[in-house]
């Protein structure tokens, strides 16, 4: 909160001010409007809303949420989610420190054009990698104990790869900017030692890192927890969609009742709300790094 | 910068150990393997297979060239494709034209030093984070036929997602709901790192506040300007959960996202057909993404 006594103390009562003012509180409530307003329903019997209109107060209840819980198989929806998302979301972070450590910190003859392969990746419509990918996933064989359909395709492991393949890039973006900016000498002396490439990787680089990996962890958590487009094509199975494309097969059975929806779409929306009001500034940072260059 | 620094990179490569030189290669090797396996190398397949009639079905064997065929029909006897087009225009448009400055707007009023300013950031960002999928189903309670807010303020019964003449309409201004924020956090963070000294030189010549914007502190600001444009471009040719999620990219919410998905999993699936459309895709973006790294790797060099 900047809202001191510094700024306080220029002005008085501007009339400009006044309207800026009002201006900033009516589009704020605004924005906040279509999830406070789902909120509210959320909370509300639909035989109520039914008989007197959404324009009435009252009727109040908590059964929708058990009810949109249960009906929605979000128990195992947030499973499918928590496995894809952890899982994507450290592979990505190892793969992309990995690969931002030896671009920041070794030169190649193809160090530009090797950095903007990665970040490139991050950029493309995914749509347009859809027909081969899906038949690579399809003709992929795995043991049942890894997948259920016995092919990538279908399965965990294949959502995850490939959200892996589409963050690493940013990440390494992000990362390698970051480490170009730690001081030379701390390598300098730790190469005097004799450490080699990989303890000036894992014992050096990687604790150093900790700024941006934390902002990078919240972003690509709520970016693969958001994930829609991916899950969607290459599952096929009901109960492996995790929450966010899950949310295409709800549509039938929550769209009659829309007390029902709104419980749904606050249940679905918990996991990254919380991530926004528990770590904005982690978020906040994340969302800028890669534009503002670290 | 690089020709000067050759020679000592050179040298310290010689001090690496064999194992070093290992661990390098698996550090970069693992991670591009992945991106060029299952990004670039799919990104090309697409190209060729666009030049192929293949129904996706028989082996590979059965992929027959037919050079420009599928473009051709495209552009000629497929029914979807200007819609389609021209709705994702329309989309980048509305985006540009619209959201875009609402968050640069936005970004201005919320740098000065303001009481509450938290509470507006927060408001106004609060969307950045949900799904877009999930945004078309917190929006269909506003615009539903029968059971909408906005129909039962205004006692009307317009279908907003199933009306194919406004649906795209809606979905638009359900997108800019969530991307006008987006945009506002990225100018706001370039603002925060504009020279103080920047404003008080501009004062001093006695400029007008609109004018310091336009004249000093946006052009200043130039490589948030092309990221910005060119993620709201790359954002508008990717625009697919929102359309998919009201009604799977049907009646008059066709995009070229949505054809591409229906032409591969759909009932019909036609491998060449979705390639061309893919690849037009690709196209496009491609000019986008080497705006975008041109900007992002500069000073690498």
């Amino acid at each position: 909160m900047s809202d001191d006594t510094a700024g306080h103390r220029r002005q008085r009562v501007h009339p400009a001010r006044v309207v800026l003012h009002t201006f900033l509180i009516v589009i704020s409530l605004a924005w906040l409007f279509p999830m406070a307003w789902a909120l509210f329903n959320s909370f509300r019997d639909y035989g109520y809303t039914l008989q007197h209109g959404y324009l009435s107060f009252g009727g109040f209840t908590l059964d929708n949420y058990v009810d949109a819980w249960e009906r929605g198989g979000f128990a195992n929806s947030f499973w499918n989610s928590a496995v894809i998302t952890v899982t994507a979301v450290v592979a990505t972070l190892i793969l992309s420190s990995c690969a931002a450590f030896v671009l920041a910190r070794y030169s190649f003859r193809f160090n530009l054009g090797m950095l903007a392969v990665f970040v490139a990746a991050n950029l493309l419509p995914p749509q347009s990698l859809l027909i081969p990918v899906y038949r690579m996933f399809r003709a992929v064989e795995l043991p049942y104990w890894l997948s259920s359909s016995g092919s990538l395709l279908d399965s965990h492991l294949g959502v995850i790869i490939i959200n892996v393949a589409f963050q690493t890039g940013f990440c390494t973006f992000v990362l390698s900017n970051y480490i170009k900016t730690l001081p030379k000498e701390i390598y300098e002396s730790a190469m005097l030692d004799g450490a080699s490439v990989w303890t000036q990787f894992a014992g050096l680089t990687v604790p150093l890192l900790r700024p941006p990996l934390a902002a990078l962890a919240t972003l690509q958590t709520a970016w693969i927890y958001n994930e829609f487009f991916w899950a969607t094509v290459l599952m096929q199975s009901g109960d492996k969609f995790p929450v966010t494309s899950s949310l295409n097969n709800l549509k039938g059975s929550f769209f009659t009742d829309y007390n029902l929806l709104s419980a749904g779409s606050i249940i679905a929306a918990l996991p990254v709300l919380a991530v926004f009001f528990i770590l904005q500034k982690q978020f906040v940072a994340g969302l800028t790094l890669g534009a503002t260059k670290g | 910068m690089s020709k000067i620094t050759t020679r000592p990179r050179r040298d310290r490569s010689v001090l690496l150990s064999r194992t070093d030189r290992v661990v390098l290669g698996l550090m970069l090797g693992i991670p591009l393997i992945v991106v060029a396996g299952l990004v670039w190398g799919p990104a090309l397949v697409t190209v060729a297979l666009s030049l192929t009639s293949w129904d996706g079905i028989g082996g590979l064997s059965d992929i027959q060239w037919v050079g420009a065929r599928n473009y051709v029909d495209l552009a000629t006897i497929y029914p979807p494709f200007w819609p389609a087009l021209w709705h994702n225009i329309l989309w980048l448009l509305v985006l540009f034209l619209v959201f875009t400055p609402l968050g640069m707007l936005l970004a201005v009023f919320l740098d000065k030093e303001l009481r509450a300013t938290r509470f507006y950031q927060t408001a106004l960002y609060l969307p950045v984070v949900l799904s877009a999928a999930l945004v078309g189903f917190i929006w269909q309670l506003m615009y539903s036929r029968d059971q909408g807010l906005i129909n039962a303020l205004f006692g009307t019964s317009i279908d907003w997602y199933g009306d194919s003449t406004i649906n795209l309409w809606a979905a638009m201004i359900a997108n800019g709901w969530r991307h006008t924020g987006y945009i506002m956090l990225l100018y706001l963070s370039g603002l925060k790192g504009i020279d103080p000294s920047l404003r008080e030189a501009a004062a001093i010549d006695g400029a007008s506040q609109t004018k310091t914007y336009l004249q000093i502190i946006f052009p200043v600001m130039r490589p948030i300007n092309i990221i910005v444009l060119t993620i709201t471009f790359i954002e508008g040719l990717r625009a697919f959960d929102l359309a998919w999620i009201i009604n799977r990219g049907r009646n008059g919410l066709e995009l070229i996202s949505t054809l591409v998905t229906t032409n591969v999993v759909g009932e019909a699936s036609r491998i060449g057909f979705g390639s061309a459309l893919a690849t037009i895709m690709l196209l496009i973006s491609s000019i986008f993404i080497v705006i975008q790294l041109r900007v992002v790797l500069k000073g690498e060099r």
